[in-house]
């Protein structure tokens, strides 16, 4: 793995816990707003100093509390784009791109480099305009070819699509998403969008509460969450706790009901969550009957709501989006859910240690 | 016609301007970067020159720097003294000027966006180029207006030069104290003729940096 980092940070009473590795891919970091993801990528960076740990990118030690090492910004190697791109105000997008290629090489290779990036990036004939001239696509894309200028080992992406509008946001997605794949290098995403991170990463890391969980394949996560945490973060609506009740059935009680399900069980199942997409109508497995609650529509699909018949009081109605054209015309009796469909959750638990204690050495690195 | 107070006065408000701009400068970047405790407590300090009256200030600086005290009398041995120098007009200008200074830096370098300081190092330039290249332009509106009033301030210091220094003509006169002298004596055209001298050069001075300002806005 190019870039491995264990640390551990206290602010206040929040505790920011990071386990992570990551390859020549786009990893992402999940999670709500105020749960550590800008924290992490900043002591990634440098610009914040974790309590103790450890952080290492293509085999240079970046930070170490142990041995005393902590290098500067400066030093790292790591590029950060800001989430308001942190484009000089007072320079052209020349002398912007410029500022990352500084002491690298002669002044004609600096213009070859700086040309370059125009191209790449798009921004000829805006050589001479001031960010404030800029649309927020070409801002970003001048903040992007300044950190490429400096060839960064690592990129390091703060919610780089928040600060655009939403018609923007995913023709500029694909665009950059292209761009990093032609990059090769490690990129370490944050973003507090299921979508971004479904779009943009190979691997996502849900982060809770200044804690880091497992990073996995972005499919198989958004697959099978988990964890309640995981599972809210990637937008899954109806959660419920449950008990164990066979190697292939969970009660809920809040529901009044007892889930089959094609996952086995472990004993410690906490609760299990199912995504609104997934209902059927008058289904033969897992239906059980049901009374309408109310609806919403939306541009292209309907949300229906529903409460199961002996469901608890004051717990949540259940949400069921469907396509528009399938709406049904008078509300079904019953409504069935394939047990595949039936996410088991379980405890939170944090990132598997990247250096196993004790054998913290050179060897194996 | 004898012009030395407006020499003496404008070279006195140059010099403590440029001594105040640098340590001004310098005390409100580290003071905007201190937990706030000690902030608050340099903050009181480095500003009750501006809160207390001038004579006070002159005051406070005799009891350092007159000739009989320990540091003024040390600094006599080694040739250098403030009191009835027209260089210690420069120490009492800048004392009371050095607040305006300050504070209002300080104030542009606390809403200074931090972020483009971390992109300038991520991108591997050296902190002194993000301190002059980046975060002084980025603030200069705040640090010229502190400058100009500094620069106005040292140059109308009345209480704190006259305890210091005196009014010596030809040796420590200024403008201010000028003024003071030809009234006392009833020289009502010599002290209306520095009067107005001193509004023709607060008005030049106040006329430039409005200019400036405009043309920045036009630039950008």
């Amino acid at each position: 793995m190019n870039l491995r980092a264990d640390f551990h940070k206290k602010l206040g009473d929040f505790n920011l816990d990071v386990r992570l590795e990551a390859g020549e891919e786009i990893t992402s970091i999940l999670g709500a707003s105020g749960c550590g993801k800008s924290m992490t990528l900043k002591c990634i960076a440098g610009i914040e100093k974790p309590d103790r740990g450890y952080i290492e990118l293509n085999g240079r030690v970046l930070f170490d509390s142990e041995r005393k090492i902590d290098l500067p910004p400066q030093k790292r190697g790591v590029g950060y784009l800001f989430q308001n791109y942190a484009l000089f105000p007072d320079m052209t997008v020349r002398k912007n791109i410029l500022c990352g290629a500084k002491g690298s090489g002669s002044r004609m290779e600096k213009e070859e480099k700086l040309r370059r990036m125009l191209h790449l990036f798009r921004l000829e004939g805006l050589e001479d305009h001031k960010p404030s001239q800029l649309s927020g696509g070409q801002q970003q894309r001048t903040a992007l070819a300044r950190i490429m200028i400096s060839e960064p080992e690592l990129l390091l992406l703060d919610e780089p699509f928040s600060a655009l509008d939403a018609h923007l946001r995913d023709a500029l997605k694909i665009e950059v998403k292209e761009l990093l794949r032609g990059y090769g290098k490690t990129v370490l995403m944050v973003t507090h969008s299921r979508d971004e991170a479904y779009n943009m990463s190979d691997r996502v890391g849900v982060m809770h509460d200044g804690t880091l969980l497992a990073v996995r394949p972005v499919k198989e996560l958004f697959a099978d969450p988990g964890t309640v945490q995981a599972a809210v973060i990637t937008g899954c609506k109806n959660i419920a706790n449950a008990k164990w009740a066979g190697p292939h059935e969970a009660l809920v009680p809040e529901w009044g009901i007892t889930l089959q399900t094609a996952q086995e069980l472990r004993r410690d199942l906490t609760a299990v969550g199912i995504r609104a997409h997934y209902f059927r109508p008058g289904g033969t497995q897992n239906a059980f009957p049901v009374v309408f609650a109310g609806e919403m529509e939306e541009p292209f699909e309907m949300i229906q709501q529903f409460r199961y018949v002996g469901q608890a009081e004051g717990s949540a109605n259940i949400w069921w989006r469907l396509a528009k054209e399938k709406r049904p015309q008078q509300f079904p009796a019953t409504i069935g859910i394939a047990p595949v469909n039936v996410l088991p959750l379980y405890e939170a638990q944090p990132a598997d240690a990247v250096f196993p204690h004790g054998t913290e050495s050179e060897e194996g690195r | 016609m004898d012009w030395y107070p407006l020499y003496n006065s404008l070279r006195i408000a140059a010099i403590s301007c440029v001594l105040v701009f640098f340590t001004g400068i310098f005390f409100a970047y580290y003071a905007s970067r201190l937990p706030r405790l000690v902030k608050g407590i340099l903050d009181v300090v480095l500003t009750l020159p501006m809160v207390l009256p001038p004579t006070v200030c002159g005051y406070f600086l005799l009891l350092v720097f007159g000739m009989r005290r320990p540091v003024g009398a040390f600094l006599a041995q080694h040739g250098i003294r403030f009191v009835m120098t027209w260089y210690g007009g420069i120490l009492a200008a800048s004392v009371v000027a050095f607040p305006l200074m300050y504070r209002t830096a300080r104030g542009a370098f606390e809403s200074f966006d931090e972020t483009l300081a971390y992109a300038g190092q991520t991108l591997g330039l050296s902190n002194t180029y993000i301190f002059w290249r980046i975060r002084m332009p980025a603030c200069r509106q705040g640090i010229l207006a502190g400058t100009v009033l500094a620069f106005a301030r040292a140059l109308g210091e009345y209480g704190a030069t006259s305890m210091l220094i005196g009014y010596t003509p030809g040796r420590t006169a200024t403008i201010s104290t000028t003024v003071y002298q030809l009234w006392r004596i009833n020289d009502e055209a010599g002290a209306m003729f520095w009067v107005l001298v001193n509004l023709a050069i607060s008005t030049v001075v106040l006329l430039t940096v409005n200019m400036l300002e405009t043309r920045q806005k036009h630039m950008r």
